[in-house]
């Protein structure tokens, strides 16, 4: 008895030395793959666990909360040490993570956030979306420095939360500089072809020479537009200066051949930030903060965007 | 004919002057709508974009109105331009040509038409039922052939197809009208409309009457699966890439409304394809005026259901009859005398 407890607490002791995070199980409820983004997430996440020596068990909810809902008791069935859950929608979260509070499993949202009581969940990692309209915003502000500006607006899926924040960010960033102005703004549906559609009708109704500036929810808008502005034998980049979010490959592409200005960053790696929390809190009880922002990184024509398209095209965009 | 001419203007008239109301809209909210110049060799204005824009739907109501008038119905066309716009994406990406490319869209959307017609020809499935199983399927199958990203290619035969020009007016606009004509050429000029319609009437005696509905059937399942093939692959050239989940989205629901827009009964029947390509071009006329009006986004579903909802009342038998009493009573109209008097509205019984 006194031998086994030794020899246990001799194990114990050398774990951490040994890569602790080896014996780690967490399992992993994705929403689906419904973008590039969401499926560039599902990659990242996956690497990460293997750096780090994790065991990942993957469920695709295929867009429904109750397969996630299913996937996270059977994640507790199975007895895993965590829980990372991109949740689908914001309600309807409380019982299935009171159980994984009973059983002692920490959950971690990525992403998005849910309507549930903060000391049921461990901690979201999640981008700020309206610090991303934001960052766009005053890129372009410092990018006119005080000439006039006038903007068009290329909005993702009216009343989506990544539409209306971002709009807002933008908003706030160029309030109070009155060389700038959005003059038209239409919804974009966050696709290629409704940016394209809609950008024509914008060249029309303004006319190309008086469009200073398009801001556009998401790359594939952006993307959209500039085959849009290209047919209307306009230079993209230089007549008229693109600004978008996402930072997808195909953006950087458009950066690195000089047709797109900007990209802010939605980083697809949430669960870097979501694995050092969880190991750091079954190492030793550390709680981190409720909400872990992720960085908004603003790429512009200066970095070496051919590089990162390079790095990035093969994450599943 | 002189005859049959005067016939189909007769048929295509209510069309051609709501398309006319539309249109007289969009220059209402910007007076310059019918402005077109010569730009980067390619006409420029509001009204090619119309014309071009209207393709996708255009094409799709060919095939959907021949399927509507057989009394069938196909939710799938939307999930087959997703399923046509992959195929040929990734045929280029791999290499190959882009002929190779149109031809494989086009066997695919065959293939998923031919499935539709045997599930409701064969097997008697509903045809609203039998269409919504590829409608569902479909976008998983073409995901599974993009790999869940949006596959870009630079192959400059393909993108030709969507965003290229022939003599200046886009491609799109020439290869719908021209397959319009085809179609609209090829049911009138032989006997199969006639053939068709009478499926759509009553498919018993027009089977007793010694006509291959089964077949029949199938074929007109198939046309609408390669229509929106060839749909599918403009969307594609068009923005130079396949996106398996948005390409085509709802947009059999404006293949449908575009046919009934065009005058054409939901219960089968008597058809116009004409009619319904006025339809799409109506529809699109609509959209034209919510981008140009320049309001917000969020009015954007309710201007477009009040037009349409205008269009149909305009449009409906009890209106059309209320206005051929109007017409049918002279130029004064006489209150009806036997009708008792007006009845009391609420306001007035309370005073």
């Amino acid at each position: 008895m006194n031998i086994k407890t030794t020899l246990l607490a001799g194990v114990v002791a050398l774990a951490p030395v040994a890569g602790f995070a080896a014996d780690l199980t967490i399992g992993f409820s994705q929403i689906g793959s419904e973008s590039g983004w969401r499926a560039a997430e599902t990659t990242v996440t996956k690497q990460q666990a293997e750096e780090r020596g994790i065991d990942l068990k993957f469920a695709d909810a295929q867009q429904k909360q109750e397969n996630q809902i299913k996937a996270i008791r059977s994640f507790i069935a199975q007895g895993v040490d965590g829980i990372l859950i991109a949740p689908v929608v914001a309600t309807g979260w409380d019982e299935v993570l009171e159980e994984a509070k009973d059983a002692d499993i920490p959950v971690v949202l990525l992403d998005r956030t849910v309507d549930a009581p903060e000391d049921l969940y461990l901690t979201a990692v999640t981008s700020d979306l309206v610090h991303e309209g934001n960052v766009a915003g005053q890129w372009l502000v410092d990018e006119v420095a005080g000439a006039d500006c006038r903007i068009v607006e290329l909005q993702g899926t009216t009343g989506s939360s990544p539409a209306i924040d971002r709009k807002t960010g933008f908003e706030q960033a160029i309030k109070g500089h009155d060389n700038l102005e959005i003059v038209r703004s239409q919804t974009g549906d966050f696709t290629r072809s409704q940016g394209k559609v809609v950008m024509e009708s914008f060249l029309k109704a303004e006319g190309g020479a008086n469009i200073c500036a398009l801001y556009a929810h998401n790359d594939d808008m952006a993307v959209g537009a500039i085959q849009a502005i290209k047919e209307a034998g306009l230079k993209p980049g230089t007549d008229i200066k693109i600004v978008s979010i996402d930072a997808v490959p195909d953006a950087h592409l458009a950066l690195a051949n000089g047709e797109m200005n900007a990209t802010i960053e939605l980083t697809p790696n949430m669960a870097g930030p979501a694995l050092d929390a969880m190991e750091a809190y079954l190492a030793d009880g550390t709680m981190p903060a409720k909400w872990i922002q992720t960085e908004s990184k603003l790429y512009t024509a200066k970095d070496d965007n051919q590089a990162v398209y390079e790095m990035k095209k093969d994450l599943g965009y | 004919m002189a005859g049959s001419t005067q016939g189909l203007l007769k048929r295509i008239t209510p069309q051609l002057i709501i398309l006319a109301a539309a249109l007289l809209l969009n220059v209402i909210v910007f007076p310059d709508f019918f402005h077109v110049d010569f730009r980067n060799g390619r006409l420029f204005g509001n009204i090619i974009d119309v014309l071009n824009r209207g393709a996708p739907t255009a094409l799709l109501c060919i095939g959907m109105t021949l399927v509507i008038a057989t009394r069938g119905i196909d939710l799938s066309v939307g999930a087959v331009m997703a399923i046509a716009g992959a195929t040929a994406a990734s045929l280029v990406v791999d290499g190959h040509g882009w002929f190779t490319a149109l031809i494989g869209a086009l066997a695919t959307g065959a293939i998923c038409g031919a499935w539709n017609g045997v599930l409701v020809a064969v097997l008697r499935i509903q045809p609203i039922v039998a269409t919504l199983v590829l409608m569902v399927a479909g976008r998983g199958v073409a995901q599974l052939i993009t790999e869940g990203t949006i596959l870009t290619f630079l192959n400059p035969g393909l993108i030709r197809l969507g965003a290229g020009t022939i003599l200046g007016i886009p491609t799109a606009i020439v290869i719908w009208i021209c397959l319009g004509a085809f179609v609209a050429f090829a049911v009138r000029r032989t006997a199969l409309g006639m053939l068709i319609e009478s499926i759509g009437i009553n498919e018993a005696s027009s089977r007793l009457a010694g006509i291959n509905s089964r077949v029949l059937l199938v074929c007109v399942y198939l046309v609408s699966g390669l229509c929106a093939a060839l749909a599918g692959v403009i969307v594609a050239a068009d923005i130079k890439g396949a996106d398996a989940n948005n390409a085509g989205l709802w947009l059999e629901l404006d293949a449908i409304l575009a046919v009934v827009i065009g005058g054409n009964s939901l219960l089968g029947g008597r058809f116009s394809i004409i009619a319904s390509l006025l339809g799409a071009m109506i529809i699109q006329s609509v959209n034209s005026v919510i981008l140009l009006s320049g309001m917000p986004p969020e009015f954007n579903l309710v201007i477009k259901a009040v037009l349409i909802l205008g269009i149909l009342v305009i449009q409906s038998p009890k209106v059309s009859y209320l206005w051929y009493m109007l017409r049918a009573s002279g130029p004064q109209p006489q209150p009806d005398r036997k009708s008792p008097r007006p009845r009391t509205t609420p306001e007035e019984k309370t005073q």
